[in-house]
């Protein structure tokens, strides 16, 4: 492999791991705060994707403004979600949780098929992304060095606001001890709301971006929500940086991993879990506590 | 041990199951040979769940392993049935120990996800071992005995065979290992306290789940003379739990009528309506929001002796 095409692959792995970083930090953020395992991040991905589609092809308005529409489209269906049902079930067993998740997909599945059919789609790059820069070396698409700016913006992002705001400091004592932070007079199913709200607008907005580099047919949120899943996991629940960290992980692999081993690389990120967690059982960046 | 009661109870359903095919209806018997598959295979997974309380993501795995095998030593190698069915069902549970092994290091989430992951090489391997399990074209065309190929004869035998091993399971659950399983469930902590080794209790518990998973995916994949890689996929590892859930994880028989209850519904829910994935995450808000403890538990709660359902059988 030459010097060129290493980096290119290197660079086409990180756009890749930005793009599933920004969808599987909301998982994460809402794992880390409510402690429940979305199995619909997948499902609002797809839903992100689909409304850029929607906004962007049908009606013709500036890809952005799709971006912009796939976010606030998912915190609304977040917002119902979670102030309708979901909150009932914060006290009840992870398994329900999960399981409630789980009719979550296979509701927004039906529907995503009642609205949008069952067709490919695909959506365009946008005005003034579409081409490439010219390093000398290598030859960059200008969209996956886009991605690979968002991505870092979003992750900075979140951890000043989780880590440098009042209201960061309240998600994260949210986090250590909800009854003694009600006592303190904080609204705690309001913090809760927000986090969910705030994580699956995560999703849309990775779904819209993602839109133009993939296919939009029935079934793309089930691969990836194991792929967030893996991600999370390897980086240690609840755990931004790590999260981050997985994501890297993550991208190379896929994308090493089409080269070297283009047969497996459906199981190749699977191998990368596996060995994370026979080596480090609570992940990259994990503590112990955080399986409870 | 078996009160006089439950025996005669078994032993009735089994008799009235063995009278069906009188009924002359192909469609009843091959519906009901489906439903004691999945009966087996729901009840398992729930030697993990109910009784050692690990979710496992991954259980389709050992259920693939034991048909895949199951069909490879019967038509590729020609073995004699007596011959294949033990030998697929003793690697499905080989299997399982060397996953169990280093899954039981590991606990609730991050157990479900190492599942999970194993389970998801075992379909890499199906789907690419192209050689040996047809990739995705699947394994097909596999080789019954003669009186097997008839669908009245198949159903005896899948009939004689869940009975076993549904009265080996509930003897395992039912025995000191069952119980101390169940004491590990309820506080691992205590359990290990009085010297019961936890992680080894969990490990037999994974292993003996594999074992009956693959016993109940080498008949299925007789029955349908074909073995596919989706059977080996997460979704139907989510089946499954489904059905384990849907029953009621904290009795021994929930999950038959979680597997038939959803098996029928989803056979019957298909012959009017594309929108099965709607009907079924309609049920599990159902399950989620009112009856958090199965149809087990409802009977018990419409019966009016709730209270003590936890641990019993």
């Amino acid at each position: 492999m030459t010097m060129t095409m290493f980096t290119l692959n290197a660079f086409y792995g990180l756009a890749l791991a930005m793009n599933m970083f920004i969808i599987a930090s909301g998982l994460n953020l809402i794992f880390g705060v409510l402690r429940v395992i979305n199995f619909a991040h997948g499902m609002f991905y797809m839903f992100g994707a689909y409304i850029v589609f929607t906004v962007a092809k049908t009606w013709g308005a500036p890809f952005f403004v799709g971006v912009l529409a796939a976010a606030a489209g998912l915190a609304i269906i977040a917002l119902v979600i979670e102030r309708l049902l979901l909150r009932h079930l914060y006290d009840k067993e992870h398994l329900m949780q999960l399981l409630f998740t789980f009719a979550l997909v296979l509701l927004m599945s039906d529907a995503a098929k009642m609205i949008w059919g069952t067709d490919q789609y695909s959506v365009g790059y946008p005005p003034g992304l579409g081409g490439a820069v010219n390093l000398g070396f290598v030859v960059l698409p200008q969209y996956q060095l886009f991605l690979c700016v968002v991505g870092p913006a979003i992750a900075i992002a979140m951890w000043l606001l989780v880590d440098r705001t009042r209201w960061g400091r309240i998600v994260r004592a949210a986090t250590q001890d909800r009854e003694m932070l009600a006592a303190l007079g904080v609204n705690v199913p309001m913090v809760y709301a927000a986090v969910f709200t705030i994580g699956s607008a995560l999703a849309g907005v990775g779904g819209a971006l993602a839109a133009p580099r993939v296919a939009l047919v029935p079934g793309m949120d089930a691969t990836i929500i194991n792929e967030c899943f893996i991600i999370v996991i390897i980086g240690g629940l609840g755990n931004l940086w790590g999260s981050f960290l997985g994501a890297l992980a993550f991208g190379f692999v896929v994308q090493f991993g089409t080269i070297w081993a283009p047969n497996w690389q459906d199981v190749l990120p699977y191998v990368l879990m596996l060995v994370v967690l026979i080596t480090r059982p609570w992940g990259l960046l994990g503590h112990p506590e955080a399986g409870h | 041990m078996p009160q006089r009661r439950h025996l005669v109870a078994s032993a009735i359903v089994v008799l009235l199951l063995a009278l069906l095919p009188l009924a002359g209806s192909r469609y009843a018997v091959d519906l009901t040979t489906e439903v004691l598959i999945y009966a087996l295979f729901a009840l398992s997974l729930n030697v993990l769940i109910g009784f050692t309380g690990n979710i496992s993501f991954g259980h389709a795995a050992y259920f693939a392993i034991g048909g895949y095998a199951c069909a490879v030593l019967l038509t590729t190698y020609d073995w004699p049935l007596a011959a294949s069915l033990p030998a697929a069902v003793v690697l499905a549970g080989l299997v399982a120990a060397v996953v169990g092994y280093f899954c039981v290091r590991l606990t609730q989430i991050y157990f479900a996800m190492l599942t999970l992951a194993f389970a998801m090489l075992v379909w890499g391997v199906c789907f690419k071992w192209k050689e040996v399990t047809g990739g995705d074209d699947g394994f097909t065309g596999i080789k019954l005995p003669a009186m097997l190929t008839h669908h009245v004869g198949y159903f005896y035998f899948t009939l004689a065979t869940v009975t076993v091993g549904v009265a080996a399971l509930w003897v395992i659950c039912h025995s000191a290992f069952g119980l101390t399983l169940v004491a590990v469930r309820e506080n691992g902590v205590r359990a290990g306290f009085i010297g019961v080794d936890t992680r080894r209790m969990r490990w037999a518990a994974f292993t003996v789940a594999g074992t009956f998973g693959g016993l109940a995916g080498a008949l299925f994949g007789m029955y349908h003379r074909g073995m596919y890689i989706e059977n080996a996929f997460w979704t139907e590892s989510a089946n499954v739990l489904i059905m384990v859930l849907l029953g009621g994880i904290y009795s021994f028989v929930g999950p038959i009528f979680g597997a038939a209850a959803l098996h029928l519904l989803q056979t019957f829910t298909n012959q009017y309506t594309p929108y099965w994935p709607t009907v079924l995450g309609l049920i599990l808000l159902v399950i989620v929001l009112v009856l958090p403890d199965g149809l087990i538990g409802l009977v018990a709660r419409l019966k009016g002796r709730r209270g003590t359902h936890k641990g019993r059988s």
